[in-house]
């Protein structure tokens, strides 16, 4: 239980048409992982009657047609998926490098998260472009991800009050998340600088870059390189 | 094929079908018409599958000239429809011609009307649907609701022989005072018994505050048990969820969310979703609960009914 795991997952009844499954009580890699791992063999091998499978940072949704299936024919299918998790083979999860310029007209929060803990604006900047965050889930708005595995020194609390609107590409940090706004839309986070890399793009064959239990690594751009991916339009 | 001209767009006119689903876990809400009896009954009288894109018209209709011959049916919200400035009947087929214009007033009863069209409004399938989704800026028309000037298209479709009508046995009727039948859960757990029994014993009304992505209600506070926190951590959302964050306010969460990071006190059962569709600011709220077994059957019968009426 140390990692905050169930030893049996904890069943909600959704109204008539979801379930959710709780795996652990917290934030954390480990019961990400559990539940990441048993969206992808459920998505394998859906049973029938299974509209959608939401992972998010604990617990997943099944969302059924109850004319289709039944709560405990969907447990069943859920506990024998448990017990044959070992064998069944997760793809390894990639890693998409995304790249970010910090601070500036892009960052307009990035001083604060600084001095809120001591830091040069610098510093935030190698902190925050170190890890490799996984993606705990996607919600909010198309693409948008909750990345886990943001360093201490840069927890920082949301905006007293939200932005009506944050720009598209924008990367922020909220407590002890990260994130990146893949659309423009009003949001609270700390803005510390932005990307020009296109997360969520109708006009490419696949319009997502990542899904949940992908990995991100930011990587620090100048504002001229910024400007050239953006006119490049890279994709 | 284009089939109107919008002249007017009405206050909140979105392009809708049954709904995108299976990328809800990318962060993209399943929109979709919020009244589905009333959207499948539109398609339905103009002789389309219950699926096609209708048009989902809030509270103040839009105002259109038609530009080819189809047949048109409204559904759903009262709106003192005219063609040409003759009265039209909800709940039944038109014929219009190239150069008609149809006319939508302010909602007498109801919230929302539902326009189809033969053939179906012909927008861009996006991820699998029609539907228009404002937050996402995708799907409909252009991601956004209707603006004066559109011009919207309708796919293949043929003519009626004999214009339709919903028998008026079938037809809902819009009462300012609707009761939810409800399961409760997700989180029923962090309530006290007593919030639970204020919760299905009193009477809410609606605020100003009800759209797409839900509707907030007033009424007696639920309070959470003292050990329990009103935020937890976020997880997916359904149409129908009622929220209760830690004012103790009740918030139905509908078809425009993904995520959400609030206790759910319980859950409004799909066949009574309709009934907030067409659920206005001021209008009282009750919610009664019902097991998971009864919402099953409800849902078994409802759509044994819908058969029924788009036979």
């Amino acid at each position: 239980m140390s990692n905050g795991l169930y030893e049996t997952p904890k069943i909600r009844v959704v109204g008539d048409r979801g379930l959710l499954v709780e795996y652990g009580d917290r934030i954390d890699p480990v019961v990400n992982q559990k539940v990441i791992s048993i969206a992808i063999g459920l998505e394998h091998d859906a049973p029938a009657g299974v509209i959608e499978i939401i992972p998010s940072y604990r617990s997943l949704m099944i969302v059924y047609d109850p004319s289709v299936t039944t709560t405990s024919v969907l447990q069943e299918s859920l506990s024998s998926l448990e017990k044959r998790l070992p064998e069944i083979e997760i793809p390894t999860p990639q890693t998409v490098e995304i790249p970010v310029c910090y601070g500036g007209e892009f960052g307009p929060d990035i001083q604060f998260v600084a001095e809120n803990h001591g830091l040069t604006v610098d510093e935030v900047i190698r902190i925050h472009s170190e890890p490799e965050y996984q993606i705990f889930m996607i919600g909010f708005t198309p693409g948008f991800p909750y990345l886990g595995g943001l360093p201490k020194e840069l927890h920082t609390p949301r905006k007293k009050t939200p932005r009506a609107q944050v720009l598209a590409g924008s990367v922020g940090i909220a407590n002890e998340q990260t994130g990146i706004y893949p659309v423009t839309s009003p949001g609270g986070w700390q803005l510390i600088g932005r990307t020009p890399v296109k997360l969520f793009d109708l006009e490419r064959p696949n319009p997502f870059l990542y899904q949940a239990g992908d990995r991100i690594k930011f990587n620090p751009i100048s504002l001229e390189e910024y400007r050239r991916l953006a006119e490049k339009g890279i994709k | 094929m284009d089939a109107f001209l919008v002249q007017a767009p009405g206050s909140y006119t979105t392009v809708q079908d049954k709904g995108r689903f299976g990328y809800q876990k990318m962060g993209i809400p399943v929109s979709g018409v919020l009244d589905s009896f009333a959207g499948s009954v539109a398609n339905m009288l103009v002789g389309n599958p219950e699926e096609s894109a209708v048009l989902e018209i809030t509270v103040v209709g839009p105002r259109l000239a038609f530009l080819r011959e189809i047949d048109v049916a409204l559904a759903g919200a009262e709106m003192g429809a005219t063609l040409n400035n003759q009265p039209v009947n909800c709940w039944e087929s038109f014929r219009v011609s190239p150069g008609d214009i149809l006319r939508m007033q302010q909602v007498k009863s109801g919230c929302r009307a539902y326009l189809a069209i033969s053939g179906g409004i012909e927008v861009p399938e996006v991820l699998g649907s029609r539907s228009t989704c404002v937050g996402g800026k995708l799907g409909g028309c252009q991601g956004r609701p209707l603006k004066k000037g559109d011009i919207l298209s309708c796919g293949e479709g043929t003519l009626l022989d004999v214009p339709r009508r919903l028998p008026s046995a079938w037809i809902p009727r819009h009462s300012p005072e609707i009761v939810l039948r409800a399961v409760p859960g997700p989180q029923d757990d962090f309530f006290h018994e007593e919030g639970l029994v204020t919760f299905f014993q009193s009477e809410f009304t609606i605020g100003t505050d009800a759209n797409r992505m839900g509707y907030r209600l007033q009424g007696p506070s639920i309070p959470h048990k003292e050990d329990m926190p009103g935020s937890i951590i976020s997880e997916p959302s359904i149409s129908g969820n009622v929220q209760i964050p830690a004012d103790g306010q009740p918030i139905i969460l509908l078809a425009e969310q993904t995520m959400g990071g609030y206790t759910k006190i319980a859950t409004v059962i799909s066949t009574d979703i309709p009934k907030i569709a067409q659920a206005i600011p001021g209008n009282v709220v009750r919610f009664e609960k019902v097991t998971l077994e009864t919402a099953h059957s409800l849902y078994m019968e409802q759509k044994k009914f819908g058969g029924q009426v788009l036979q």
